[in-house]
């Protein structure tokens, strides 16, 4: 769009990646003169806000200056030696699968740094906590950007530590056990992907990403694939997270404070899905053929398993938690991704990455509302907000009421929204799976995938009935009584959601021209 | 030298000696004498010079490893026949000896505010602690089994005297007696097996020993396999693997901090270097027995290590030291995984790097938590972990220094330095195709990350509110927060600064897996 040098470009990439983790050093040190704004605690927030904001700023010009004709191949790319003992490099670089997840992770930590701003979470100093969410944004940024398998390992692991504290310390009830399980699993899971990215690195001999993807698996015995897929899937399953692994997500999303349960769902579940299509589908081509089929039939599990505890908690007098409940329908969503890398098509990949961002922009959105709806109630507690008729949002809060129906049938998939074509592209890929994969298996998926956004469908709309429907004359508790409708505040960081929703959903064509090239890079010989 | 002069016969019998060469061990000799001298001469008041001098001493040593870098010294050889050497100041030894030297000139600053705060003897404590790293020093350096298990001594002997040099402390004295009885076991029996191995080889040098050792006579074949093994036993019980580890926990409870943390680096690198010597130079022929079992001995050492580790209570008494007692044997445990890897390895000599750039590591952060944990442990305390709560509070940068050093141990970013050190180890494992071990450590990293991050969000928790209370209470009483000490904080300021450093540029460390060391 704009022509920039490469050099640029270079230092713009490495710019986004480090400026968070300045950011998260400078929010530690006290304000500089003429900086200090109404009192240390506003010029701390301000300053998340203005470095997420310049690291967006940065992503978008990044993305002008990407050259759209070849987003097959890496671009922007630094490549220094590291630490040669070990052969790892400094190896930075961006296409057009990682672009847009840039994008993304840059703009949910702004918009979440703008709701802190006004509305910071419960709890200790907002010092410590900005500079925990922009070392957050540091990781998750470098884990879209890197090149290395190393490096991807580190910076999967960086994100750990700000979340535990985000959740333990800014958490709502229960985020002690909630923390430490979220924390423990997933370094479970990162340890044995180690060892995974270790037996794949030292048999292939380099730990370059691109290289691995060129090898495309030559040089690697059949044993070395399928040890080296099994440790890097767990592991990445677990982040995803795959069912029967998930049982840490609707406990860390439910303790977790809003921003924290945006980023967790907006960004870092990405990461897992991330690192399906980028390191194991082209580094590990046999192994992953190998295991599809298993992939498969768990993501559908996934599919199947979180929208029937979606419908269960959605059930009157339940005791359903809102929260808990989008975290489910999460497992459900990842398993549409899931389900679409484990086809091995270009279009089921295709599907599973659009999928990822819908569902980062979807959910997200999903939790920005039902935490504003906690702020203003006091309660995420289905049954205590929809009292005896129904919530009545679209009565008493017509606003909020409005953009949380929108928000739910976003996530179940309407045609016209970003939601829809991931999961369309994702169940297609099932249709015609990669040569070599039983198709009638993956059939059986399809049907219960499909059979997976009805059940979807139902619980959204039964939320929606029960929370933005309902008698606004009816007597509530106090705290209840009134709803505020959206603030302006809230607007601002909820609005950029809904247009980028609506955008995707109309006109899919853009992120897929995007992405479509470096899939089919990253998957070469396969005809669909 | 003097070789013009001496009769002819004599002079195939003189060795030369490179003064340069073993220079490092030598002046921490000496100044062991001086400082003990010095003593007598020296006002009660002034006995706090004697803590610079040996520190000066030990940089001064470390300093002397300069001019040594980047040739293969050696002295103290035979001038006929063979013409082993005693002493060689290669990759490996040079190393080690700044490894140990430079553990030792931290523990030096360390221990200035233990000497004088708990009225330790300051002439016999730093005599000791200077005797023990010359000791230490020589060990990596000694090529032939006498001058090995000389050196080992020397490391150890004063060792259980700094242990027990608490008057009047009974968990003290009784920490010394076990560390000595179980050491002394272990040279009984290591010097049976050394004795063995010369009845079966004729030699002491390590490399006669090597060659002999596959065309030993078949009748003494199975002395030699016998010596083999107690002389590997007696270096197990001192790196104290698994299962000689019992006499850890209560003698690094009952020494000063200052000591643990010197046991804990020096004396395992001491250990250690002396296993790799024995394993990888003399008794290579035997690389299908030791290789497996060091092999298990490492998967007992940090799975015992670190289940240990875990089931430390938070308010138990010397709950830190304990913790990191515990958690140094879970470490020695990784650190015997590339030499067990040495075993199956065609290049013996580059699986071990793993082990030296991993002890490098580990060396600077466990002297950097044992140095928190010893400007923070006020007399009289009972060193709690629950003291440690909120830490950050009170003393924000020893928080943040404590928290890294805890995050390094566990392999965690931003403990980058940590983490590749693990890796480097595992590295070694996949590459000899210990797979079972790869997946064994893995298990502990994660069982090693419970007790590490349980400690690090210990100090970021807000305080216990009978605490907090005590604390307000303190503050109207007495507004100054306790202030560390110069050289305490002077050692935190520079284990912290090497951790960063060799964090943001891990090649510095990991340079030493997979070169030639020897």
């Amino acid at each position: 769009m704009i022509p920039l040098d490469e050099t640029v470009l270079q230092a713009l990439l490495l710019a986004v990646v480090a400026l968070p983790l300045l950011g998260a050093v400078a929010a530690l040190l006290p304000a500089p003169p003429g900086l200090r704004g109404r009192g240390p605690d506003q010029a701390v927030l301000r300053h998340g806000v203005t470095v997420t904001g310049a690291v967006l700023a940065l992503t978008v010009v990044l993305t002008l200056g990407f050259d759209h004709d070849r987003p097959g191949s890496m671009q922007a790319e630094t490549n220094v030696a590291w630490i040669p003992a070990l052969g790892v490099r400094l190896h930075f670089g961006t296409d057009g699968i990682s672009l847009p997840l840039l994008v993304l992770t840059a703009l949910l930590t702004f918009l979440c740094a703008l709701y802190s701003y006004v509305r910071m979470p419960q709890g200790p100093s907002p010092k410590a906590f900005v500079a925990l969410l922009l070392l957050l944004e540091c990781g998750t940024l470098a884990t879209f950007a890197v090149l290395d398998l190393m490096l991807f390992f580190l910076a999967f692991e960086m994100v750990l530590i700000p979340m535990y504290f985000l959740i333990a310390r800014w958490g709502g009830e229960g985020r002690g056990p909630a923390a430490w399980k979220f924390v423990l699993y997933t370094l479970l899971g990162s340890v044995v992907m180690l060892l995974g990215l270790l037996v794949l690195g030292l048999n292939a001999g380099t730990f370059d990403m691109v290289r691995l993807a060129d090898a495309h698996g030559s040089g690697l015995g059949h044993t070395t694939q399928l040890i080296a897929a099994l440790a890097i899937g767990i592991g990445l399953a677990v982040k995803a997270p795959m069912w029967p692994l998930h049982s840490w997500l609707p406990d860390a999303h439910t303790a977790a404070p809003t921003v924290g349960s945006v980023l967790l769902a907006g960004v870092l579940l990405k990461m897992g899905t991330y690192g399906f299509v980028r390191i194991l589908l082209p580094g590990v081509p046999e192994g992953a053929h190998t295991f599809a089929p298993y992939l498969a039939a768990f993501a559908v599990a996934g599919i199947i398993y979180g929208s029937l505890a979606c419908l269960a908690l959605a059930r009157k007098g339940a005791k359903g938690d809102l929260k808990r409940l989008i975290a489910y329908s999460s497992v459900g969503h990842m398993g549409f991704v899931l389900l679409g890398i484990a086809t091995l098509t270009h279009t089921g990949v295709n599907g599973a990455l659009y999928a990822n961002l819908a569902h980062g922009l979807i959910t997200g959105l999903l939790f920005f509302l039902v935490g504003a709806l906690k702020d203003r109630t006091g309660t995420s507690d289905l049954d205590t907000l929809a009292g005896a008729t129904g919530g009545a949002l679209y009565g008493r809060a017509p606003r909020l009421g409005g953009l949380l129906a929108f928000g739910a049938v976003a996530s179940l998939g309407l045609p016209g929204l970003a939601g829809f074509w991931g999961e369309l592209l994702a169940l297609l890929g099932a249709y015609h799976p990669a040569a070599g994969l039983s198709r009638p298996a993956f059939m059986v998926f399809l049907v219960f995938g499909a059979l997976g956004t009805l059940l979807t469908a139902a619980y959204l709309l039964v939320v929606v009935r029960r929370v933005c429907m309902g008698d606004p004359a009816e007597t509530r508790p106090e705290r209840l009584a009134t709803v505020t409708d959206v603030r302006g505040f809230e607007f601002a960081a909820w609005t950029p959601l809904v247009v980028l929703t609506v955008v995707a959903g109309l006109w899919p064509g853009a992120l897929l021209g995007l992405m479509d090239p470096a899939v089919q890079s990253l998957l070469p010989g396969v005809t669909r | 030298m003097t070789a013009l002069t001496a009769p002819q016969g004599a002079h195939s019998l003189v060795q030369s000696i490179d003064w340069a060469a073993v220079a490092p061990p030598a002046i921490a000799a000496v100044a062991a004498l001086v400082v003990l001298v010095a003593e007598l001469f020296l006002a009660e008041r002034h006995k706090g010079l004697l803590g610079w001098l040996s520190a000066a001493a030990l940089g001064l040593a470390g300093l002397a490893l300069a001019p040594l870098v980047g040739d293969d010294r050696a002295t103290f050889c035979l001038t006929s026949g063979t013409r082993s050497c005693s002493y060689v100041a290669d990759t490996f030894t040079l190393t080690v000896q700044l490894l140990v030297l430079g553990g030792a000139f931290v523990t030096a600053l360390l221990s200035m505010t233990a000497v004088r705060r708990e009225r330790l003897p300051a002439g016999e404590f730093w005599f000791l602690l200077l005797s023990s790293a010359s000791g230490a020093a020589l060990l990596p350096a000694a090529r032939d089994l006498a001058t090995l298990v000389v050196a080992l001594e020397v490391a150890s002997l004063p060792a259980f005297a700094l242990v027990g040099l608490r008057r009047g402390e009974r968990l003290s004295s009784e920490a010394a007696l076990k560390f000595f009885l179980s050491s002394v076991a272990a040279t009984a029996v290591m010097l049976l097996g050394v004795s063995f191995v010369y009845a079966a080889t004729g030699s002491m040098h390590l490399s006669t020993v090597a060659e002999a050792l596959p065309g030993v006579d078949s009748r003494l074949s199975t002395l030699a396999a016998t010596g083999v093994a107690l002389t590997l036993v007696g270096f197990a019980f001192k790196t104290a693997a698994a299962p000689f580890h019992f006499w850890v926990p209560d003698t690094y409870v009952g020494a000063p901090v200052p000591v643990a943390a010197y046991l804990s680096v020096i004396g395992k690198a001491a250990g250690f270097s002396g296993l790799i010597l024995v394993t990888v130079r003399a008794f290579p022929a035997y690389a299908h027995a030791w290789g497996p079992a060091l092999a298990v001995l490492a998967a007992l050492t940090m799975s015992v290590g670190n289940l240990g580790a875990l089931r430390q209570r938070t308010d138990r008494a010397h709950g830190a030291v304990r913790l990191l007692a515990w958690s140094s044997v879970g470490q020695a445990g990784y650190l015997l995984v590339p030499i067990a890897a040495a075993g199956y390895a065609d290049e013996p000599d580059h699986a071990v790097g793993a082990t030296l750039a991993y002890a490098l590591m580990y060396a600077v952060v466990n002297l950097g938590a044992f140095a928190v944990v010893a400007a923070l442990q006020p007399h009289g305390s009972d060193g709690r972990l629950d003291d440690y709560r909120g830490l950050v509070r009170t003393h924000p940068l020893a928080a943040a220094a404590l928290a890294f050093f805890l995050l390094c141990l566990a392999g965690l970013p931003p403990g980058i330095i940590g983490l590749f050190a693990k890796v480097t180890v595992f590295q070694a494992a996949v590459d000899a195709g210990l797979g079972w071990l790869a997946v064994v450590m893995a298990f502990n990293v994660v069982i090693a990350l419970v007790y590490y991050l349980t400690w690090t969000a210990l100090l970021f928790r807000p305080a216990a509110p009978q605490q907090a209370a005590a604390a307000s209470e303190q503050q109207t009483a007495a507004p100054a927060l306790p202030r560390l000490s110069a050289p305490l904080t002077a050692t935190v300021a520079l284990t912290g600064a090497l951790a960063l450093a060799a964090s943001g540029a891990p090649q510095l460390v990991l340079r030493f897996a997979g070169t030639a060391l020897f």
